[in-house]
């Protein structure tokens, strides 16, 4: 748990980045804090291990005020990870992912064993990459190195800033998805910095929006896509903000609260889509095919009904945008 | 204090001609060093197998010290009754501006942006027109730098080929150091640094001035 | 076999060849005859040149490295700006001028020379410690302490590993000058092969000279390469850059 108490940064030519912030992250949280450049996040998220200095008030990790603990021993109990992976070039993979337990003191089986773990949980072959070094790997690869890295001793919370910024869209996704899954796994308390909208709510559980180092909003991003509290967060998520809430949703979710439509055996070579994918995609699809319907199928192939737009659109508006507090994330 | 300015009253205008002499050895070597050595490293980044060699070979040649480049030289040069004097000292000197030249317009016209370059064969540019209008213009500031290092390089190691009758301001020190004399030993190496920080300052004029001011940063 | 191949295989021996035909001109001049003639003294200049060379080094080596470590730490910052330039400004007077003017200081002799070639060697190394500091993403130095890595830590563990590309090869152009420039050690008293090809430049005697001058040359082209090997044994593979991987 970490808990911001009238957190301040004050420059010394008296820029001021962060005012007065408050909020909690609960344990086992992914929290992102999100806004426009310079609004303050990333300073934020490093006052946490105090990369940067608290100029004022106060920030609570399980409970303890973060100075009065040493600097060099609470870093080491925080995971950290960068956009630009901050793989150390002179190191191999395995000395790289194993440096904070090194740190620590582990001995060598007992970190052998924890690599090979880790390195199970992104799918990547612990004998195969362990002698690489960080050049030697595409940037995906580098990005879910430094992913396991920050989780290597096995911290109760972690940071990140911006840590897949730099990955093309497609990789991005993956890997927000394999991250997804591995949180379930280990239950962090996550504070994760953005400044992707489509990112932030995929990824969290709550989003602190900032604006010119004040707390705008503190929500789920559902709420935030739905009921924003100002004309800022308004217009921060977009006109298409609607739309966007689509992607928290499943076709599953749909068909248990409205319904499927039945559908037509007479069409030939429709196209298909599984249940557990998100409504936005869902209607993109409808859209760039041009298809009157699409067919759902679970992961064994049954044909469960079909969805159309209509009742995308009908779910947005009864369900979405009538309840909103009902609909939670994962 | 006195005791300088009269020193320096007197021996003024031989300190100037050495100072010329030394400029002109420089000036000279390096002419040629890059009448040489520009196009070469030009050529070089169309062959990849000719860069390697010649670029060990002028790595190799940087690593001859520079008394024992000019001592060989002289039983050299004298074959051909030119053993002592101006012409060991300049063709030892073309040889050490070599390196620094030929490497960095080799490195500079490789290293621009690939996409630079198959933006101008799309703008239907000829091979001779990429060259000079777009390779040359965005590898300019590396190979001024190189050609820099070399003058540097040079104007040090011309004091050297005082030795060797080549005169320049490397007679000063010398006579200085046989006669016991600080005077000219002192006025001799201040002279040097001056004409090294001149030819230095005057090349960054030049590199500023024709840089592109969008590739200057 | 193409034909650009050809042409460097043809511009590689002939310059082989050129040197085969200066070995066989010296050879057969006898220019290295004293060597064999007078081989005790030949030995004992060998022996004072790399006297000369390893003494100056390594004490450059003491100064300018954690000279350059230091200067790098946050701390002293703004002193690397006064002690960069004065570095840099002391490399543009000849080594030559630096030699003398430590005779009026020290007198003649070996310590004169050794001094000479000490405060001559700490720019390479000064310069190329700093810069290889300097050169390393910030962003590692970010991760490094958000990970909880003591400034210690950081400088043994990140930042020397990475930068030990650039130290070595500012090491190796600092003893390689040396070399060179311990051949000028004649002028003060210093002793080495210089004083052969000073004899041969003042008695017009090409033996000595060559028999001075070649083996110096000799001597740097081979240290050059076993400092290049030497590189490639220290330097961690990940952090050399691209063309050497």
């Amino acid at each position: 748990m970490i808990t911001f108490d009238q957190t301040t940064k004050t420059y010394e030519g008296g820029v001021t980045a962060v005012k007065g912030v408050d909020f909690t992250v609960e344990k086992g949280e992914i929290v992102v804090l999100l806004g426009p450049s310079g609004c303050g996040k990333t300073t934020l998220l490093r006052m946490v291990n105090r990369l940067e200095t608290i100029s004022d008030g106060k920030i609570m990790i399980d409970g303890e005020d973060s100075m009065s603990l040493d600097s060099i021993e609470l870093r080491r109990k925080i995971g950290y990870v960068i956009q630009s992976n901050g793989l150390f070039p002179n190191m191999t993979i395995e000395e790289n992912v194993m440096i904070v337990p090194d740190l620590l003191g582990w001995s060598k089986k007992k970190k052998k064993e924890r690599f090979k773990k880790l390195m199970d949980m992104i799918s990547m072959s612990s004998d195969e990459f362990g002698k690489r070094y960080p050049h030697e790997l595409s940037g995906g690869q580098q990005q879910r190195i430094g992913v396991i890295r920050a989780l290597a001793a096995d911290p109760p919370v972690m940071l990140m800033d911006e840590p897949f910024g730099a990955l093309d869209p497609i990789i991005r996704e993956k890997i927000q998805d394999e991250f997804l899954q591995i949180q379930k796994e280990v239950n962090k308390t996550i504070l994760f910095v953005s400044h992707d909208i489509d990112e932030a709510i995929r990824m969290a559980d709550k989003i602190v929006l900032l604006r010119d180092g004040e707390l705008m909003q503190y929500d789920t991003p559902s709420e935030m896509l739905v009921r924003p509290k100002s004309e800022f967060v308004r217009e921060f998520f977009g006109k298409d903000r609607a739309i966007k809430s689509l992607s928290l949703h499943t076709i599953r979710e749909l068909q248990d609260i409205i319904g499927l439509a039945e559908f037509d055996e007479g069409i030939e070579d429709t196209i298909t889509i599984n249940v557990n994918h998100d409504l936005r995609n869902t209607l993109s699809m409808l859209l760039n095919q041009e298809a009157d319907q699409v067919i759902v199928i679970d992961d064994d192939g049954n044909k469960l009904g079909a969805i159309t737009i209509d009742i995308v659109q009908k779910y947005l508006h009864f369900e979405i945008k009538a309840k909103p507090t009902l609909v939670q994330k994962g | 204090m006195d005791k300088w300015i009269k020193f320096l009253e007197i021996n003024a205008s031989r300190i100037f001609d050495l100072t010329i002499e030394h400029a002109i050895l420089v000036g000279a070597a390096i002419l040629v060093a890059l009448l040489i050595g520009v196009p070469l490293g030009i050529y070089l980044t169309t062959n990849d197998y000719l860069a390697e060699t010649v670029l060990q070979i002028a790595s190799v040649m940087l690593t001859i010290p520079s008394i024992a480049l000019f001592g060989v030289m002289i039983p050299v040069f004298s074959i051909v009754n030119l053993g002592i004097g101006f012409v060991p000292a300049f063709v030892a000197l073309v040889l050490y501006a070599q390196l620094p030249i030929i490497r960095n317009t080799y490195t500079a016209i490789r290293n621009v942006d690939p996409e630079m370059r198959d933006a101008a064969i799309g703008l239907g540019m000829k091979p001779i027109q990429r060259l000079f209008r777009v390779e040359i213009p965005n590898a300019f500031p590396v190979i001024m730098a190189g050609i820099r290092t070399a003058v540097v390089i040079n104007i040090g190691i011309g004091v050297i080929a005082a030795y060797i009758g080549a005169g320049g301001l490397g007679v000063l020190i010398t006579q200085g150091i046989t006669r016991g004399d600080n005077y000219l030993i002192i006025t001799g190496s201040v002279a040097v640094a001056i004409l090294a920080m001149i030819a230095d300052g005057f090349l960054i004029w030049i590199q500023k001035r024709y840089t592109p001011k969008s590739i200057a940063n | 076999m193409n034909k650009k191949k050809v042409i460097s295989l043809i511009v590689r021996y002939s310059v082989y060849g050129l040197v085969a035909l200066f070995f066989f001109w010296a050879i057969s001049n006898n220019y290295f005859g004293y060597i064999f003639s007078e081989s005790s003294t030949f030995l004992l200049l060998v022996k004072q040149h790399m006297q000369l060379v390893l003494v100056s080094s390594a004490l450059a080596l003491l100064v300018a490295i954690p000279g350059g470590i230091l200067v790098t730490r946050k701390s002293f910052r703004r002193a690397e700006w006064v002690v960069s330039n004065t570095v840099n400004l002391g490399q543009t007077i000849p080594s030559l001028a630096v030699l003398a003017l430590m005779i009026s200081i020290l007198g003649i002799g070996f310590q004169t020379a050794v001094f000479a070639l000490f405060i001559y060697s700490l720019l390479p190394m000064y310069r190329n410690t700093v810069a290889g500091i300097d050169s390393i993403d910030e962003n590692l130095i970010d991760a490094a302490r958000g990970m909880g890595m003591k400034p210690v830590q950081i400088l043994f563990r990140i930042e020397l590993p990475n930068a030990a590309y650039s130290i070595l090869a500012g090491v190796r152009t600092a003893i390689v000058l040396n070399i060179g420039t311990a051949a000028l050690a004649y002028v003060v008293g210093g002793g080495g092969l210089g004083v052969w090809i000073f004899t041969g430049i003042q008695l017009f005697d090409n033996g000595y000279l060559i028999s001075g001058a070649i083996p110096v040359t000799l001597l740097a082209i081979f240290v050059d390469y076993l400092l290049r090997l030497l590189e490639r044994r220290i330097v961690p593979e990940g952090s050399r850059p691209p063309q050497e991987l």
